[in-house]
């Protein structure tokens, strides 16, 4: 469904003498089958949107191919739009307008009927809980009702490959859980193929079936979250001291005996891979003992998708996002 | 036709936008009236020393073109807003064609500007202009294409520059030279001949001719051919522009 190699996008920003090339994507090779629910994850400016925004045939790549439902974006543009549907990470609606207009007018763009595509325009508002918002004007929306609106508009027209850009930020928890039952029946129902970018690694964890993950232009991870959580080899360990001033000393006597830097915090918490085969949780307390260092916590659990996120890319999600 | 099919979405689209802003509607309407109201009177006592006898049979046409013009100018700012508000890229994911995107939008500004047109025409008869009706129509249907061609041109600019605050003064730069120069308020004809050579080269003069020769039911006259030919011109330029920026990828 998308196939694309080599890809490279690089944007020119600034004039004259001050004027320097921003390599947004270097050397992308992202492959989605028929059918799949890829997550693309990645920090701020890792060239997630950049990437879709190419795929959805808005901008036109520096180099590499790119093909998206059989049809290359720069050859035949029109073939791939027909059949995608795009949901922009910054809005798509005018204030100013009301929202049943908004989602009808969308679906008679791509060749509907106002009559079918007004059908198919109510029966999505109904599924996104938003029914009765048909009359209102979009200015006059909830953040994340707005949200779910630009999603209805962008799905009137049934397209075989949803590309959503952060499509649940701002939404409630209940909301997003809504929406990830809505992708997951598009999938059941019509077949779609779905493309999505979130910061929110349990929603990649629970929608999609398999995780690409970007940073600085470039894939650093491809496979199912289960594949690349067992990649990090071995559990992680967080070890809290009853005294927060010897974290310090802690991190050194674990480092002795385990044989790698723990990053100790403030708060007296150290956390750090525990490695199959070091000898395990018995050998961390007794030294921690030895060393008169009194421990009023220990937790060993299986890495999260935070982890690998951090292990990858070096720094963690959430302060992406933030 | 795929073309004119998705123009008339985006027409209608920008159309009903419109209207669910009524002081907007209004402020059109009201606008030709007042120039019609609060500048006219002056022309009154001036009109025999200019060589007309009527001073509403000359200025409304200057008027028509004016407000043809200028408020087609101004279309790019609206432009701006609908891409800040990621409208025009959700239209342009969609299949539509790019010209439909700018067709149905120049829809828009030729039937808001034609009403205002035949508001500020029919003000003039009620003011006591003396013209024949199809030559009132023929001129402000030239003043509608050259609205055509400046809200195309309003609209490439508005995409080149992406920014009001570059657009704003580039306005500025075009309509203040047109408007002094063009013999829109007060004929050329007046002015030394140094003004009258600068006059010669603003395109915008000729089509004020045209308008007041057609105002004037001299319609087979040489100036409404040379009007026409102008306009015309200014009409492919903008076009072509405008789809140009419409087609061009995204930044
Ligand atoms: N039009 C542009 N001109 C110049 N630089 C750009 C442009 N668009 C994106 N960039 C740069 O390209 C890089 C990738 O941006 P992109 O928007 O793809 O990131 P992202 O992964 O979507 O980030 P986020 O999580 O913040 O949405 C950034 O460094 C950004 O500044
Ligand atoms: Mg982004």
């Amino acid at each position: 469904m998308i196939r694309t190699r080599d890809l490279r996008m690089s944007f020119d920003t600034g004039r004259g003498r001050r004027r320097r090339p921003v390599d947004a994507v270097r050397g992308i090779d992202l492959d989605v089958d028929r059918g799949e629910i890829v997550g693309l994850l990645g920090p701020n400016g890792a060239g997630k949107t950049t990437t879709l925004r190419i795929l959805s045939t808005l901008l036109r790549p520096t180099s590499g191919t790119v093909e998206v439902c059989g049809h290359d974006v720069r050859t035949a543009p029109r073939e791939v739009r027909r059949r995608l549907g795009y949901v922009a990470q910054g809005g798509s609606t005018s204030r100013r307008a009301r929202c049943g207009d908004e989602a009808t007018d969308r679906g008679m763009l791509y060749g509907l009927t106002r009559r079918a595509a007004r059908e198919r325009a109510h029966d999505l508002f109904d599924r996104l809980d938003l029914g009765d918002l048909w009359e209102r004007p979009t200015g006059s929306l909830s953040g994340g009702q707005r949200r779910r609106l630009e999603i209805a508009t962008a799905l009137v027209h049934r397209p075989e490959l949803v590309v959503l850009d952060e499509p649940t930020t701002g939404l409630d928890p209940q909301s997003r859980a809504n929406l990830w039952d809505h992708i997951r029946d598009l999938r059941e129902s019509h077949g779609t193929t779905v493309l999505v970018t979130t910061h929110y690694l349990d929603e990649a964890d629970a929608l999609s079936d398999r995780l690409v993950v970007v940073d600085h232009g470039s894939v650093v991870a491809d496979g199912t979250s289960d594949a690349l959580k067992a990649d990090l080899d071995g559990d992680v360990l967080t070890v809290r001291l009853a005294d927060p001033s010897e974290a310090g000393r802690a991190a050194l006597c674990l480092r002795a005996v385990l044989g790698h830097a723990f990053s100790p915090t403030d708060d007296g918490t150290l956390t750090g891979p525990l490695h199959a085969g070091s000898g395990g949780l018995a050998v961390v307390v007794r030294e921690l003992d030895r060393h008169d260092l009194a421990v009023v916590g220990l937790d060993v659990r299986r890495p999260t998708l935070d982890d690998v996120f951090l292990t990858l890319t070096g720094r963690s999600l959430r302060d992406a996002a933030a | 036709m795929q073309l004119l099919r998705d123009a008339t979405v985006v027409f209608r689209r920008q159309v009903r936008l419109n209207l669910r802003n009524p002081a907007w509607v209004l402020l059109g309407v009201a606008q030709p009236i007042l120039y019609l109201v609060l500048f006219a009177p002056l022309l009154g006592p001036i009109a025999t020393q200019i060589g007309v006898e009527n001073a509403y049979t000359f200025f409304v046409p200057g008027l028509v073109v004016q407000m043809g013009l200028f408020g087609a100018l101004y279309v790019g700012f609206g432009l701006l807003a609908e891409w800040r508000e990621g409208v025009l890229e959700a239209e342009r994911v969609s299949p539509a064609s790019r010209g439909a995107l700018l067709l149905g939008r120049l829809g828009r500004d030729v039937l808001q500007l034609g009403i205002q047109c035949l508001v500020l025409v029919g003000a003039g008869y009620a003011f006591g202009m003396d013209a024949p009706w199809s030559g009132a129509l023929a001129g402000v249907g030239l003043a509608l294409l050259l609205g055509a061609a400046g809200s195309a041109l309003s609209n490439a600019v508005a995409l080149r520059t992406r920014s009001e605050e570059i657009m704003a003064p580039l306005v500025n730069v075009v309509t203040m030279p047109v408007l002094l120069l063009s013999g829109i308020l007060l004929p050329m004809t007046l002015g030394p001949g140094w003004l009258r050579s600068v006059s010669d080269v603003m395109p915008v003069r000729y089509v004020v001719d045209a308008v007041r020769s057609a105002f004037a039911g001299d319609l087979a006259v040489p100036a409404v051919g040379i009007g026409l030919a102008v306009t015309g011109t200014l009409l492919v330029l903008g076009l072509t522009a405008g789809v140009l920026a419409f087609r061009r990828e995204d930044t």
